[in-house]
């Protein structure tokens, strides 16, 4: 169980048997009188998204959820395949369950998969991913306009800003959580 | 952790602060922050020390003070208010209290007023964004203002027990955008240590400063019938006990307050204030060290 002071970004709760994640949180105390806790909150089940407060002696449930790594297979359509490497058993989840996420996602890519009551509700990517460079415009050199930097296409189709020595086919590293540009990768 | 630039800015509001206080002839103290016996409130849990408390306001050793021939006095300090913590609270924050005899709590209205004023021309803040802090301040007393922003009037609040959230949800983000605002007349029972209007024994002559929607100042006329402050210390104790605190009752404060000449007195949240001059979005960017970065 938690209580309301265990709140915070990020915590992931069960309320009335389905399980939410705090995606903001503001402690408030207005003139001298009880602790509110305002939370909001994601239902990770269907993306439902609303406010609530809480007091001090409210508790909640800890959601029962379960981190599976899986390796990704293949989409068709808005599903996107994955396979558990342990057993191989295989779960599809929807583009829109995915999100952002897909910017960064390649065939074979070893994911972690949070699991809900056995329904996958959510993936973790790891933290870096190295992807192709797909298309790029040539570094001009000479070029003293000033500009540092340049976009340039990967392969899973996203537009990021490079460094303007990084060339169509380079391996690029990139950061999943910011999807910034990290280092060229030999 | 602040760089030097921003420490260079603490230091200077600090000490503009104490300025202001000095030229008014306010005698700076410094009372202790060890207490055996800190003022009962229900909704603020000291830390424990020893068989001490760590306090959560001076109040009670200024009161003393005043008591005891102190006319003016104020104090910048350390406060400690366990489990505290979010983007305008932490459990260890800096507060600037002050006291004045004969007055009352238009007085620290007028206080207020004069200080914020002073503040934004003493730190030569060209900030556009702060200069409505030089504006005489708005006041509603807070019947008014749940009339005016809460969709629950004061009296269902109360009984429901939604005063906070209300408050919180509706009215407090309206408070000091265009000028400082001051919420007054409180009712009576979230008065604990305040005065009650002569006119009317059920509000309380207490008042809150607000700026931008956060609240940055508590004051009142204090009270100073003692046996009226032991009655309330000891309701507010059985209901403290009935929780598992232990609330000792402040009895030699209560001894002074019979001698008390009537007062006002007013706590300030210095890093709250900080972070208005400064325009920051969280407590964490005016302070020298977070609790997580200790």
């Amino acid at each position: 169980m938690y209580s309301a002071s265990d709140l915070r970004k990020g915590l992931k709760i069960q309320i009335d048997g389905e399980p939410y994640i705090v995606t903001d949180f503001q402690f408030s105390k207005p003139g001298k009188g009880q602790a509110l806790y305002r939370t909001k909150l994601r239902n990770m089940l269907t993306g439902n998204q609303f406010d609530r407060t809480y007091r001090s002696n409210d508790k909640f449930e800890k959601a029962p959820l379960m981190e599976r790594t899986m390796q990704f297979l293949y989409a068709q359509g808005d599903e996107y395949h994955f396979m558990d490497i342990k057993d191989y058993e295989q779960f599809p989840i929807s583009k829109e369950q995915l999100g952002d996420d897909i910017r960064f996602l390649i065939d074979n890519m070893e994911v972690q998969v949070l699991l809900f009551n056995d329904i996958p509700i959510g993936v973790t990517l790891p933290n870096f991913v190295n992807l192709t460079v797909t298309q790029a415009d040539p570094w001009a050199k000479g070029d003293t306009s000033g500009s540092d930097t340049k976009p340039v296409t990967v392969e899973t189709g996203f537009v990021l800003q490079v460094p303007p020595f990084v060339e169509e086919g380079d391996k690029i590293q990139i950061d999943t959580r910011t999807g910034e540009y990290m280092t060229r990768v030999k | 952790m602040l760089d030097i630039h921003n420490l260079r800015k603490r230091a200077s509001l600090i000490q503009n602060l104490r300025h202001f206080f000095l030229e008014q002839d306010f005698l700076e103290v410094d009372t202790p922050i060890r207490i055996p016996a800190p003022a009962p409130e229900i909704y603020i849990e000291p830390e424990l020390s020893g068989d001490f408390f760590l306090q959560t306001s001076p109040e009670l050793c200024m009161k003393r003070l005043l008591a005891n021939g102190s006319e003016k006095i104020f104090q910048i300090c350390k406060c400690f208010r366990k489990g505290e913590r979010g983007n305008f609270h932490l459990p260890e924050f800096t507060m600037l209290e002050w006291y004045r005899i004969n007055s009352d709590y238009n007085d620290l209205i007028k206080d207020c007023e004069n200080l914020l004023s002073f503040l934004v021309e003493s730190l030569s803040i060209n900030n556009t964004a702060i200069q409505h802090l030089k504006k005489t301040s708005e006041k509603f007393t807070v019947d008014e203002a749940f009339e005016k922003y809460s969709p629950i009037g004061l009296e269902e609040c109360l009984i429901k027990g939604s005063f906070e959230e209300n408050l919180c949800l509706h009215i407090e983000p309206q408070l000091g955008l265009t000028s400082p605002t001051i919420l007054y007349d409180y009712p009576a029972e979230l008065g604990a240590l305040a005065k009650l209007r002569k006119d009317n024994s059920a509000i309380a002559e207490r008042f809150e400063l607000y700026i931008n929607g956060i609240e940055i100042a508590n004051g009142f006329s204090e009270l100073t019938d003692a046996s009226d402050q032991r009655a309330r210390f000891e309701k507010d104790s059985y209901i403290i006990n009935s929780q598992g605190r232990k609330s000792p009752i402040p009895e030699k404060f209560l001894a002074d307050l019979e001698r008390m000449p009537e007062a006002a007195g007013i706590a300030l949240g210095v890093d709250r204030l900080a972070m208005i001059l400064w325009g920051a979005s969280s407590i964490n960017e005016v302070i020298t060290f977070t609790p997580e970065e200790l």
